[in-house]
């Protein structure tokens, strides 16, 4: 099979399907591949097209004219638009990071054969996978009990840990580091710390890299923790919550903007309020495009080896 | 240093040794597991609310004085739950798309897996792989403005087609018969990618010469599918199914609180388990109901997973979850 492959692309495949059969396949795909990915170009036309286009055509894949009015307003939205994408790259890249860290110790722990409380700390976390408290208690305890409301904690550390991260970590360590590796680095005296630092997580990188998109990805993408534990709290709403406030309303922008000291006034009078929303759609959705290509090789590497029995 | 003198201390040197290691160990797992306390293990103790009438302790207001001073009233919230006819519409609607969800999302990730897998000029197969993974880094927050340029009242692609056609114009938002076809859609839209990739990293893990003798032995393209992709295919399957009978209780919150956009009309066909609680907490503010709602899903998930698991370790004890 290899040899044919080598051989060229035209060459078909000795065992390859028929060629109606691969036509078809391709079209179903094509079809599908056209679903996934046109709502969001269609989102990028609506941003750029004018108000009056979209007056007289509603949203349309063809529009009248083209302007770049929704975005002048977008950027308008000043302090209101750059604290939001502040705070959602800041609670991106500091959950990122301690999620990540908190991962790779509980996991490595986990990995270690001639851990003492090895399996009591497996079921420890196992067990949240398959019973908890429910919405309720967890918010109120949160909340009332931990502190979490109207700050960057709440956001951050409701996320910090996933018990199935721990899972497709440690079989990454298992798949990936061989025992005797540190056997040998204990019996060189290194300790506990510096050989997971210095030797297993080194060569570990892929997994690592997995483990920390998939973190980056839910952060990046929160609303839900936002609406319980920062629901009125101007300053410290991420992007996709800001989206979610104006799903059915541009009205709360105005409101939310005057309460940001924004000069509601100018900004508001001849607002492109539809495209406008499209295009802060757009530009929540840019940086995943961007970081989409890195992102996808990682998390198929990653999903392709963690995905194996925990 | 004499002999005998290193024979003595040997013993208590390894073992000072590996009492370090331990406690080394320990401390690596102790933030994940202090925050598992704290996050999953405290609100445990919160279940009592489902049987209590929860009210708020003017006095000194904290939880713990709001716990201690509420009276306990046995099963009568749940007995409330199960009285109102709100109930049989989210857990008919719970179970229903979580159901339809799982077979769906199986017959058509497996069918494109094997589809792609199929695909002779490699650099399409890649493009399609990168185009339907798409969906999935998107947020439901995202996903709902997506369907709102399709389905928007005014301007929406759909209605405005609709109407320049002069058809009656479908108000999406408030009509619920489209809904339960438009949130399959969208479930499948979003996830469909990620399964794909799953199962697709398993079929190609197949050593190609099993087709190659298959193909010599003159079975077709479909037998091969059938006596050796899938076989192949089978744990995972397993794997994968399990999880989502374990969640069938649980639903994604997001797709039925942000793409129908919280529309009041919808909810015959929008409601969960999950959004009635959301709604219950925080508009209504009967701890009490929503708790003792959740703790119904909680435990109805955790039987159905044990049972699942259990099932699947008789008749295949490799596939077994634990």
């Amino acid at each position: 099979m290899a040899k044919s492959q080598a051989m060229g692309g035209r060459k078909r495949r000795i065992n390859a399907v028929s060629v109606p059969t691969e036509i078809i396949i391709h079209i179903v795909m094509i079809l599908f591949c056209l679903l996934c990915i046109v709502p969001f170009i269609f989102v990028i036309i609506i941003s750029f097209t004018s108000e009056e286009s979209i007056r007289a055509l509603g949203y349309s894949f063809v529009p009248q004219s083209l302007s770049t009015a929704a975005y002048k307003v977008v950027f308008d939205l000043g302090e209101m638009l750059y604290r939001a994408y502040f705070n959602s790259f800041y609670i991106t890249i500091l959950g990122t990071v301690l999620s990540v860290l908190v991962c790779v110790l509980y996991s490595y722990a986990l990995f270690r054969r001639d851990y003492k409380y090895r399996t009591f700390f497996t079921f420890f976390s196992f067990f949240t996978m398959l019973f908890g408290g429910g919405l309720v208690p967890t918010y109120i305890v949160c909340k009332q009990l931990l502190g979490l409301s109207d700050n960057y904690a709440a956001l951050i550390v409701p996320l910090l840990v996933n018990p199935f991260n721990f899972i497709i970590m440690r079989t990454f360590f298992a798949s990936s580091v061989p025992e005797e590796l540190i056997e040998a680095a204990s019996i060189d005296g290194s300790g506990e710390y510096n050989t997971l630092f210095r030797i297993i997580v080194p060569i570990s990188k892929p997994g690592i890299a997995t483990i920390a998109l998939l973190n980056a990805l839910a952060y990046w993408n929160e609303w839900y923790t936002a609406m319980l534990y920062v629901p009125n709290d101007n300053k410290h709403i991420p992007l996709q919550y800001l989206l979610m406030r104006l799903q059915r309303n541009v009205d709360n922008l105005k409101k939310m903007a005057a309460q940001m000291g924004a000069e509601a006034s100018k900004m508001m009078k001849d607002m492109p309020s539809q495209s406008m929303r499209m295009a802060l759609v757009v530009m929540v959705v840019i940086p995943i495009a961007f970081a989409y290509p890195f992102f996808q090789r990682y998390i198929i590497a990653g999903l392709t080896v963690g995905s194996v029995k925990g | 240093m004499s002999k005998t003198n290193s024979a003595v201390k040997k013993p208590s040197k390894m073992k000072s040794a590996s009492k370090k290691k331990t406690l080394m160990l320990t401390t690596m797992v102790l933030p994940g597991a202090i925050w598992l306390l704290l996050l999953r293990y405290l609100p445990l103790g919160g279940i009592i609310m489902a049987f209590q009438d929860y009210k708020i302790y003017t006095k000194a207001p904290s939880f713990i004085n709001n716990l201690k001073n509420s009276a306990f009233v046995g099963f009568k919230n749940f007995k409330f739950l199960f009285a109102t006819s709100d109930t049989w519409v989210m857990v008919r609607n719970t179970l229903g798309y979580n159901l339809v969800f799982i077979v769906l999302g199986l017959v058509i990730s497996v069918a494109f897996a094997v589809m792609l897998n199929e695909v002779t000029h490699k650099f399409a197969a890649k493009t399609y792989q990168t185009l339907m993974f798409f969906p999935y880094f998107m947020s439901w927050v995202v996903a709902s403005y997506f369907l709102q340029a399709f389905l928007d009242p005014t301007r929406g692609l759909i209605p405005h087609m609709q109407s320049n056609m002069g058809v009656t114009v479908t108000d999406f938002y408030n009509n619920t018969k489209p809904w339960p076809f438009l949130l399959v859609l969208c479930n499948v839209w979003k996830n469909t990618g990620y399964s794909v990739v799953l199962y697709l990293s398993a079929i190609t893990g197949i050593d190609a010469s099993q087709y190659e003798a298959a193909s010599i032995d003159g079975a077709s393209k479909w037998q091969q599918v059938l006596y050796v992709t899938l076989p192949h295919l089978k744990t995972m399957i397993i794997i994968l199914f399990i999880m989502n009978v374990g969640k069938i209780f649980n639903a994604d919150f997001g797709l039925f609180w942000n793409v129908p956009l919280q529309s009041g009309p919808l909810y015959p066909v929008t409601q969960v388990i999950d959004t009635y609680v959301y709604r219950a907490m925080t508009t209504t503010q009967n701890y009490g109901m929503s708790t003792a709602a959740g703790l119904v899903q909680n435990i109805v998930g955790f039987v159905c997973i044990m049972t699942a698991n259990t099932i699947v370790r008789k008749v295949d004890p490799d596939s077994s979850l634990f």
